[in-house]
């Protein structure tokens, strides 16, 4: 469908813009304004041009949250995606069976971020917590409070329990958009289950899936409340992730210049990934 | 057949371990903290709603919850208002700056929130809504407005624009046209926009509780700082985090049909 060239549209957006702007724009601007400062306190603040953004490839607790954050991302979307298919694959397809799935699956996707971490915080210990005391007492040594590995399984299986459900939600919609005719033609063709999923499904899926792996990478690089609650960033520093890291520098040291500056560059990655991804998406749909 | 019930099987397993964690939840809160703490049991063996009886008792609790519906029904009707007719005329025209504008707005999707806290507190402190139910709506808007124009935009690009043109032939003026003509017509995409902003405004925490202090906390604050004092009252902790989740049962009970679509952002 060809869009009408017509500019009074933008009285359309107008509100939009404004009110985006109102809480985007500013604070960027204070970021920005910060992040080329060092300040001590208010009125103690001193020029110090691009020092941070220097310091950004040295600082090596910025690092190793920044690769934490890449290995977290970079599992979230291993397991979530294949997974998320898998079980949008087997959802009944109409019904009173297929509503109550749907609204089973969703509802990890309703729970706030820190009741999640609450949830998990009990769900895991070994003495109150079924899941903790199940695995202590099939001798397995767990204690995701003590061990950097329990600590990032949890972390996983929990983001795995909170979003696959988004990811499947997305696939059966995809799959639910595919016309009866073409199984009823891979029937005649005798195709086997294989080839119906290889070259039917799967290319169909390829617009929501594009939205499922930006909308996971996007969340999962910004995650902050749900390991805070579960571990909050422990042992150690095992599981202390990009948002958190930037969270206690600027608000529990009050380094709001360096904070910043690395805030930004932040952003930045993400705004390049998912510009990346964003791209793909426009393409998609114009070759639809 | 056997397939489909190797199917039903698979989905049967995963619901059951996708509630288990819920169910141990709802286990708690039924117990008193003595029986929580002395012991594994699998179903409240002294069944109480002590734990409930509190947080509805204790203003300092409920209140938590008012404010939470409170700012998050004040995003909804916001993210609504502004994005409709954003979302129809990136639908239906071409104008400067559309693509660029569109991709600016999905990229206030992506930033963290953790970047913007600190200048957030000092805005709205500026202006003197800290603290209040609006400033956190508007915050909200941040996020809520850029996925509502996305999603609306989907199901709007769905109408053809043959609609449009005969209403126009028809005399309808535009305002006319849109409320009682177009509006009806996207109206399963209007109810899961609603729900997309219910959602993502009701788990947000780290913002809401940046922007407020006492008046407007939201109950997510409010059991993360009953953890820090005095101990753990795991039952009580339970039994509130059992009731943020029912409100939204109760709303993706009213759009269930579409959700699914609203999930793929109408572009299916």
């Amino acid at each position: 469908m060809a869009k009408i060239p017509n500019n009074r549209a933008w009285w359309l957006v107008l509100p939009v813009f404004l009110l985006v702007a109102f809480s985007a724009l500013v604070p960027l601007m204070t970021v920005v304004n910060y992040s080329v400062q060092d300040i001590f306190g208010p009125g103690q603040a001193y020029y110090v041009g691009t020092e941070w953004f220097k310091e950004v490839l040295t600082n090596e607790r910025l690092q190793d949250s920044l690769l934490r954050q890449f290995l977290f991302s970079g599992a979230v979307l291993m397991i979530q995606i294949p997974l998320g298919i898998g079980i949008a694959l087997m959802m009944p397809k109409s019904g009173m069976k297929a509503s109550l799935v749907l609204i089973l699956l969703a509802i990890p996707l309703l729970i706030p971020w820190n009741v999640v971490g609450t949830i998990w915080q009990i769900f895991g210990r070994g003495d109150i917590g079924l899941f903790g005391w199940a695995l202590n007492s099939m001798g397995f040594d767990y204690n995701y409070t003590g061990d950097t590995v329990d600590a990032w399984f949890t972390v996983l299986l929990m983001d795995v329990w909170h979003w696959t459900p988004l990811v499947a939600l997305l696939c059966y919609s995809g799959l639910r958009a595919i016309p009866e005719a073409f199984y009823q033609a891979a029937e005649i063709d005798r195709a086997s289950k294989w080839a119906v999923f290889r070259y039917i499904q799967l290319p169909r899926l390829k617009n929501v899936l594009i939205i499922a792996v930006l909308l996971r990478f996007m969340d999962s690089f910004m995650i902050y409340t749900e390991p805070f609650v579960l571990t909050g960033g422990g042992p150690g520093s095992s599981t202390t992730f990009l948002s958190q890291t930037l969270t206690t520098m600027a608000i529990g040291q009050f380094d709001l210049g360096r904070a910043a500056a690395f805030s930004l560059i932040y952003f930045l990655i993400v705004l390049l990934i998912s510009w990346l991804f964003f791209t793909a998406i426009t393409h998609a749909d114009k070759e639809k | 057949m056997k397939q489909t019930r190797s199917k039903n099987i698979g989905i049967t397993i995963y619901i059951v371990l996708l509630l288990t964690p819920i169910y141990w939840l709802l286990n708690m809160s039924f117990k008193t903290n003595q029986e929580i703490l002395s012991g594994l049991t699998l179903w409240p063996e002294n069944f109480t709603f002590a734990n409930y009886a509190v947080i509805f008792t204790d203003p300092s609790w409920y209140n938590g919850y008012l404010n939470s519906m409170l700012y998050v029904s004040i995003n909804v009707v916001i993210t609504l208002l502004v994005a409709l007719p954003a979302a129809y005329a990136f639908s239906r025209y071409k104008f400067v700056g559309d693509k660029h504008l569109f991709f600016w707005l999905l990229s206030n999707r992506m930033a963290p929130p953790a970047v913007f806290l600190l200048p957030f507190f000092q805005l709205y402190s500026s202006i003197g809504l800290f603290d209040t139910h609006i400033a956190v709506a508007l915050a909200h808007c941040l996020f809520n407005v850029p996925l509502a124009v996305w999603i609306l935009e989907g199901f709007m690009s769905g109408v053809p624009r043959e609609y449009d043109e005969m209403a126009y032939i028809d005399g309808y003026s535009f305002p006319k046209f849109f409320v009682k003509i177009f509006l009806p017509m996207i109206r399963s995409g209007i109810g899961v926009t609603a729900f997309f902003a219910f959602m993502f405004s009701w788990v947000e925490l780290l913002l809401a509780r940046t922007l407020t202090s006492v008046d407007a906390q939201p109950i997510a604050a409010i059991m993360t700082r009953t953890v820090g004092a005095s101990g753990i009252d795991w039952g009580v902790l339970a039994a509130a985090g059992v009731l943020t989740i029912i409100p939204g049962i109760l709303v993706i009970w009213f759009v269930r049909n579409h959700v699914a679509t609203g999930f793929a952002l109408g572009r299916v």
